[in-house]
């Protein structure tokens, strides 16, 4: 009697523990996509971020507090990464925020997030009106948008002309994937053709983009005077092949962002030479201190994701950059709510909202040279908009130009028109000051 | 004019090309009566076995020379592709004597998901590289007719070359030897073919294993234009109507379809494409070959469906 | 025992047609039904709603569609992925254009443009015969992939191309929680169950199935070809158009034409083939072995390779679960061709005589 009694208690008691027990981690679910049409692209951003993110816990935690994460594969598809986001949104003690690497599992997430009160990274990706904070409320583009992206192009031909208004009778084609992402800067592009009165030809590419003679053909007819590539995949390295195969320079041909990195041109080897592409800030940095920090921490230790070898590269430092900017986040919102505590979703979204990556604190995490200062507010969820151009020379991507930035007399009418549109459909109302606060 | 030549004979050698994967599905059809929805797969099984076997080769034996290593690795792919036709033909096809067109379909379909599995799990689902020699250049034709000349890509031409080649022997192999005579007397007739003394499963093994080095010639030559990825596997969805329109029965046909399809689909992509903001190439394809099918419903080669009630 | 029709007499003709005419299957969908309504809203998780009643719900109602026109009227169809699109689109443009344009009424009419789309589209199937027939049919989707990619005014002239859905009431009760949204698909899913198992068994149901069985035959004695063939692919596409709404609408929410893409036409074919065709039961199985399978695969293999200590990477999984897939349908063809609803029929057929061996 006695004994059923003591295990009685035994039993109520941890059941009340852990009901009131908070959880003791930060739960960062991962939605990468390591198969399908995208896996190439795919892996090293997996692999640098959760690297970045085994780092951050052998740095002993945010403040203490460590870091789980957990992968779920969602192969670029939407119906599997909604899945994947319903099954982990609430495990750990819920998921801290979440970033989808793919504009189409965005959009569909965007609808969702604010429901469940947990924050979007979409670094360098995603909608481009959704730097847009005062509509916005919980998606965060840091540090690069498509609009952003394309603007910084456009501005950076100009240069190359000697001067925007050069750009008169020039002829730009943009070579697009078709799809949601592919289309994206096609509005901020068409504002620029009227402003410099540039010839604007828009190629689309039907996914998964292996098939490209006709488009390449009609470039050899059009003759443009640069090619903007919107690729992702095995659709970039198509694009270069597809072109040397027609005899376009390659020095004419720029990338955003998604299609420069070492998978899109190690395989045309010296058929990609002199191809550039916009990078989100950083590029290959295998130089960079936090890489140095990550091989000794982390593969030095064994428990590297992937190969030694991809630590540095392009799409590799992306992922870490993005595991940054949300550990960040929480470091932030801990400054706030109760440092070396867990941070709940919406606590994470206001520290999100009040990054200040100062110079100083970029440095210190290893990102020296590497990143520009990030600071974002109620209103704006970008955060930066500093962006360079590297240029592959057969063996490695060097940076070719100084730091551009965005132009925001430009930028800000168009997302706030986009935002405002978006706002008038949903039926919701831009946020207040006070809400700001919050 | 120049440049509709241009878009004329890339169309034709794009063409060739979907004719090196249509093939594949032709002859298997012809000899077993089962549209191969894995022959997708297949490319891109034997293209993966065929980059990385390269890789693995030179990286195990130490050998430097291109050329001795791509050798070994396509014997070593060409094994591969054969145990892969035994297996399926074994495991599967016997089992599914004489189920009807859909299950048929839909067992290929499932042997297709089975194989893109099995193949990135093996090899990998990164962009392997497959280096056959061939020249990236283009060359320019016609210089002095044409303003800027006609733009000729020699790896095209070769690949198209080494797909007519490949047609004539497959040719060749079903008019002179005995085997092939005996595989189009099985396409023709199962049960008279059974009834003279031909062996159906061996048939079937053997036809599976042509079609097999059919997918891997192919894979070669699509896996060193584009590299090797999952995505190649949807090669076979644009071989779809090249099949279609030349006459599912028909080797001919998957050639003269592949060029039709191709010219079709280069030229109204150029020239149609522009006012419909572009991208109409896969549909035109289909859209195409439809239309030949109302006249034809057979196919240009096909045979003629023959309805008994 | 159980399962016996003894004694069941029939007194007057509306009895003797009833879709059940055994009592015990009354009793037994009856029961299914209600658990479906009642039980289930009231133990299942959040996750199962989200993640499995929801897609299983929606996607049986498709390959309810494509089993009418596969399975019944034999005309093998690779565009369903095309006909979910239309149906979603065409809802979309209902719903987000007319002001205050209710739910219900937006889905039917999603699947009538649905069905003005598979009429056009089905059109080849009066001259197209068998594999023609099924690759001629992926022009539609094809077609339709590219046309909601390229025509602006059917995303609503977005610059992205994507759509999104908000704001869904029925006759004033909010569809937001996973419980109402499943409630909305899963009476959809029975009306048009119910609709769809009476049209079957009607006269145009004979028609289509003499049409799949010799159609020379069907027309010598009098079946109009082009009548049978072309309702068959009206009435599938509407039902797979209202099937394509919901999906977009409830389970997506926000959803851009890869959504729709040839991969979900041959899942949905694959549906009907493993579930059975020719059979409304059938349709439903498929669905559960289509939607549960990856979702189970995806739970309980790293589980069950755990238990003998090998760590598999989520590519790994992936994989494997492709491999599985692919397996597991080629070993249910080999076993069953029939599909699942032959195992059924032959379980209830036992059932009939147990405990007698005969």
């Amino acid at each position: 009697m006695k004994l059923r009694n003591l295990a009685l208690a035994t039993c109520l008691a941890a059941i009340g523990l852990t009901a009131f027990a908070q959880p003791k981690e930060q739960f960062f679910p991962a939605l990468p996509y390591r198969t399908g049409p995208f896996a190439p692209n795919g892996v090293p951003w997996a692999n640098g971020y959760l690297d970045y993110l085994k780092l951050v816990n052998a740095r002993g935690g945010i403040n203490g507090v460590k870091i789980i994460f957990e992968e779920c594969e969602t192969a670029y598809d939407t119906a599997r990464g909604v899945e994947c986001y319903e099954r982990l949104k609430g495990k750990n003690g819920g998921a801290t925020l979440f970033q989808p690497l793919s504009t189409g599992i965005t959009f569909a997430l965007t609808e969702k997030a604010p429901a469940d009160k947990i924050p979007l990274i979409t670094a360098g990706y995603g909608r481009s009106e959704s730097q847009d904070g005062g509509v916005f409320k919980w998606n965060f583009p840091l540090a690069g948008t498509y609009w952003m992206a394309a603007d910084v192009l456009v501005q950076y031909l100009g240069k190359k002309e000697g001067g925007l208004d050069k750009l008169k009778g020039k002829k730009i084609t943009l070579v697009y994937h078709d799809s949601p992402y592919g289309k994206e800067p096609i509005p901020l592009l068409q504002e620029r053709s009227k402003m410099h009165g540039f010839d604007l030809q828009l190629l689309p590419v039907a996914s998964p983009g292996i098939e490209q003679k006709a488009t390449w053909l009609q470039i050899r007819q059009h003759r443009p005077d640069y090619v903007l590539l919107w690729g992702w995949g095995v659709m970039n390295s198509t694009a270069i092949k597809e072109a040397q195969a027609t005899g376009y320079p390659r020095e004419k041909m720029y990338g955003v962002w998604w299609s420069g990195a070492e998978p899109d041109v190690k395989d045309v080897g010296e058929g990609a030479k002199g191809y550039n592409a916009i990078t989100m800030q950083h590029g290959a940095e295998p130089q960079s201190a936090v890489v140095k920090e990550i091989l000794a921490k982390v593969h030095g230790k064994g428990q590297g994701t992937g190969p030694k070898e991809e630590v540095g590269q392009v799409l590799y430092m992306r992922g870490a950059m993005s595991a940054m900017l949300g550990v960040e986040g929480v470091r932030a919102a801990q400054e706030r709510f109760g440092k070396g505590k867990w941070m709940s979703g919406e606590q994470v979204r206001w520290g999100l909202e009040n990054l200040n990556l100062t110079q100083a604190k970029l440095d210190a995490l290893g990102f020296k040279g590497v990143m520009r200062p990030i600071s974002t507010s109620c209103m704006d969820h970008l955060g930066s908009n500093w962006a360079r151009i590297h240029t592959w020379d057969g063996k490695q991507w060097n940076f070719t130009s100084d730091w551009l930035q965005a132009d925001e007399q430009v930028l800000k009418p168009l997302v706030k028109q986009t935002a405002d549109k978006y706002a008038a459909e949903k039926k919701l109302q831009r946020r207040t000051p006070a809400d700001c606060q919050s | 004019m120049g440049f509709f030549l241009e878009t004329v004979l890339g169309g034709l050698m794009a063409g060739m090309l979907y004719s090196l994967v249509a093939l594949g599905f032709v002859l298997i059809f012809k000899a077993s009566g089962v549209f191969n929805f894995a022959q997708g797969a297949m490319v891109l099984f034997a293209a993966l076995a065929m980059a990385r076997f390269t890789e693995w080769f030179a990286h195990w034996t130490g050998i430097e020379n291109l050329f001795l290593v791509g050798l070994a690795a396509v014997i070593a792919s060409g094994a591969l592709m054969f145990v892969m036709a035994w297996l399926i033909e074994r495991l599967v096809l016997r089992q599914l004597v004489n189920q009807e067109g859909a299950t048929l379909l839909m067992a290929t379909l499932g042997i297709a998901y089975f194989i893109d599995g099995l193949g990135q799990t093996i090899f990998g689902s990164d962009i392997y590289k497959i280096d056959i020699g061939m020249p990236k250049e283009p060359v320019m034709a016609f210089e002095n007719v044409f303003p800027g000349g006609i733009l000729v890509s020699k790896e095209d031409l070769i690949a198209a070359a080494i797909a007519a080649a490949l047609v004539l022997l497959l040719t060749l192999f079903f008019q002179k030897t005995s085997t092939g005579r005996a595989l189009r007397a099985v396409a023709d007739d199962h049960q008279a073919a059974q009834s003279i003394g031909i062996p159906l499963n061996r048939i079937w093994v053997i036809v599976w294993c042509v079609a097999g080095v059919v997918a891997l010639v192919a894979g070669v030559i699509w896996g060193s234009k584009l590299g090797v990825q999952f995505s190649l596997a949807t090669v076979a969805m644009r071989a779809l109507p090249v099949v279609i329109l030349g006459g599912l029965t028909s080797v001919p046909g998957a050639i003269i379809g592949g060029l039709i399809i191709g010219v079709g689909e280069k030229v109204s992509e150029v020239y149609l494409g522009p006012y419909v903001g572009g991208g109409i190439e896969i549909w035109f394809a289909y859209v195409l070959a439809l239309l030949f099918l109302l006249v034809r419903p057979q196919g240009l080669f096909g045979e003629k469906i023959i309805d008994r009630v | 025992m159980l399962y016996r029709e003894n004694g069941q007499f029939k007194t007057t003709y509306r009895a003797d047609q009833q879709i059940f005419p055994i009592a015990q299957d009354r009793l037994f969908i009856l029961a299914a039904v209600l658990f479906a309504f009642v039980v289930v809203p009231a133990i299942a998780s959040d996750y199962t709603f989200r993640a499995l009643l929801i897609p299983f719900a929606i996607m049986s109602l498709a390959a309810l569609g494509v089993n009418i026109l596969v399975g019944y009227c034999g005309q093998i169809s690779l565009g369903s992925g095309a006909f979910m699109a239309v149906g979603a689109y065409g809802a979309y443009n209902f719903f987000a254009r007319v002001p205050d344009m209710p739910l219900i009424p937006a889905l039917i009419l999603g699947g009538l443009c649905s069905t003005l789309f598979g009429i056009l589209f089905g059109l080849p199937s009066l001259r197209v015969k068998g594999l023609y027939l099924a690759v001629a049919t992926l022009a539609a989707q094809f077609f339709a992939d590219w046309m909601f990619l390229r025509i602006k005014w059917f995303t609503l002239n977005t610059p992205s191309g994507s759509v999104s859905v908000s704001g869904m009431q029925v006759f004033g009760y909010p569809i937001e929680s996973p419980t109402s949204k499943y409630l909305l698909c899963l009476s959809v899913l029975v009306v048009m169950g119910i609709a769809a198992k009476n049209l079957v068994r009607s006269a145009i149901g004979r028609e289509w199935m003499a049409i799949r069985d010799m159609d020379v035959a069907a027309a010598v004695i009098g079946i109009r070809p082009m009548y049978a063939k072309l309702s068959a692919f009206a009435v599938s596409s509407f039902i797979i158009g209202v099937a394509g709404a919901l999906w977009g609408f409830v389970y997506l929410g926000a959803w851009e034409p890869a959504a729709f893409s040839a991969d979900m036409s041959f899942r949905l074919l694959f549906m009907v083939i493993i579930g059975g065709l020719g059979s409304i039961m059938g349709s439903f199985f498929g669905a559960a072995f289509i939607v549960l399978l990856p979702i189970a695969l995806n739970q309980f293999l790293p589980v069950l390779l755990g238990a003998f200590g090998i760590e598999i990477s989520t590519a790994g999984i992936s994989h494997a679960e492709l491999i599985i897939f692919g397996g597991l349908i080629v070993w249910f063809l080999i076993v069953e061709p029939h599909g699942l609803a032959k195992l059924w029929s032959t379980g209830k057929q036992k059932l009939r005589l147990w405990p007698f061996p005969h």
